[in-house]
């Protein structure tokens, strides 16, 4: 199966449990959103997948082959993290002959010609770049290697609105060339609700929902009017939010749209997918359906 | 064009629909070429999955047509499809919402009639 499949996967630290018997399948192929509150447990799986942690139970597979301590998948996948594990004092143009060496996948022209479309001296050492631009060089090594799977831990973090826009062309672009999986963890939810095809949420190192985009939006919506004509249509419904204010009240609902009853004064609207993540965590994750 | 994930509408109706309307007034004329996937996914920042669907809906009412190895054309009598179509939509799509709307404003069919003559007089509209 060209897949990435994660099957029963825990991880404890001391007390805390960061994952909890997580099972979820990346296909190849797909641009997925990865998301979850700050300490929901999406970086402790990136660095299982990635081979960097290790799991007290359960396994990983890539495309077929348990992923845990194997030569085998090294050339299908690569993770770009949040973290720098990088050394400091080695300049760009050196750390990108290492990575050469380490992947032979490596694509040397290609993050030559990044690297000057993204105004980064290759000449500079890693300790003299802005955070910004560790982050563009990062990037650049993650989008110039050709492995099928390639993992984005926070990608944007520190980069401005331009070169935001500048990393979600390429990485459309690139998509559009060599089709591979990436799966970006990010908090940036709107920015990146068009690209990605499909979202996996982790609340509390639960996996609470995986979907296509497109039915997370058809499914989720608000609904606003006065009080007791919200809480009538809300009845055997799956809220996941309510506000108030004053007489009005909006319920944010996760299900079947139905239509409203003749001269209701209530009015459906669009739930954007930033809305839909903050209700659904903010309530603790229960999804039912 | 641009999408808006704000509303209801679906990401790859919405690129149809903007698709559909270039064709229409004439800026991709009949049995040219119009933008790839690729550029559309570039330009708007959605996925090329999503581009490709919406377009697949003016493939399927044969607004557009692949030519293999080219890329997707206009096709010929796209505009005058495109034109029966919204005629048949325009009773729906704008008559019942108006007749809606001026019922809960109490407004008589004579108000909205004479309402509407106001406008074909005012405008360029002419029959």
């Amino acid at each position: 199966m060209e897949a990435i499949q994660i099957k029963g996967v825990t991880k404890r630290y001391k007390d805390v449990l960061a994952l909890d018997n997580v099972s979820l399948t990346f296909e190849f192929g797909k641009i997925y959103g990865f998301l979850g509150r700050n300490g929901a447990g999406k970086s402790t799986l990136i660095n299982i997948i990635a081979n960097r942690v290790f799991a007290d139970g359960g396994e990983v597979l890539i495309d077929g082959i348990p992923a845990n301590e194997n030569m085998a998948v090294h050339d299908k996948i690569f993770c770009m993290s949040e973290a720098d594990l990088y050394d400091r004092d080695l300049k760009v143009i050196e750390h990108y002959k290492w990575t050469k060496r380490f992947y032979s996948d490596f694509d040397m022209n290609k993050a030559l010609a990044l690297s000057e479309k993204y105004d980064l001296d290759v000449n500079k050492r890693f300790r003299a770049l802005s955070k910004g631009y560790q982050s563009i060089f990062k990037l650049i090594i993650a989008l110039s290697l050709t492995v099928p799977y390639v993992i984005f831990d926070e990608p944007v973090l520190g980069l401005d609105a331009n070169h935001r826009e500048l990393f979600y062309s390429l990485l459309l672009k690139e998509f559009e060339e060599g089709e591979r999986t990436f799966i970006i963890a990010t908090h940036l939810i709107e920015e990146l609700s068009n690209i990605i095809e499909e979202v996996v949420l982790i609340d509390k190192g639960k996996v609470v929902l995986q979907e296509s985009v497109e039915n997370l939006l058809e499914k989720g919506y608000s609904i606003s009017g006065s009080a007791a004509e919200v809480e009538n249509y809300c009845a055997g419904r799956n809220v996941i939010g309510i506000e108030e204010l004053g007489g009005l009240k909006i319920a944010y609902i996760m299900g079947e749209k139905t239509a409203l009853p003749k001269d209701s004064s209530l009015q459906i609207s669009a739930m954007n997918l930033q809305k839909l993540f903050v209700k659904i965590t903010e309530k603790g994750g229960e999804e039912n359906e | 064009m641009n999408v808006n994930s704000n509303i209801e509408k679906p990401i790859f109706i919405q690129i149809a629909e903007q698709l559909e309307d270039k064709i229409f007034t004439g800026v991709f004329p009949e049995e040219t070429q119009v933008p790839s996937t690729n550029e559309i996914s570039a330009l708007l920042s959605v996925n090329p999955h999503t581009v490709l669907k919406g377009m697949n809906i003016l493939v399927d009412e044969e607004i557009i047509y692949k030519k293999r190895g080219l890329g997707m054309f206009v096709a010929e009598g796209a505009v005058e499809k495109i034109r029966r179509k919204r005629q048949s939509r325009f009773y729906e799509q704008y008559i019942a919402a108006l007749l809606e709307e001026a019922t809960k404003l109490q407004m008589s069919k004579e108000d909205v009639i004479s309402l509407i003559e106001r406008g074909y007089r005012n405008g360029s509209h002419s029959d």
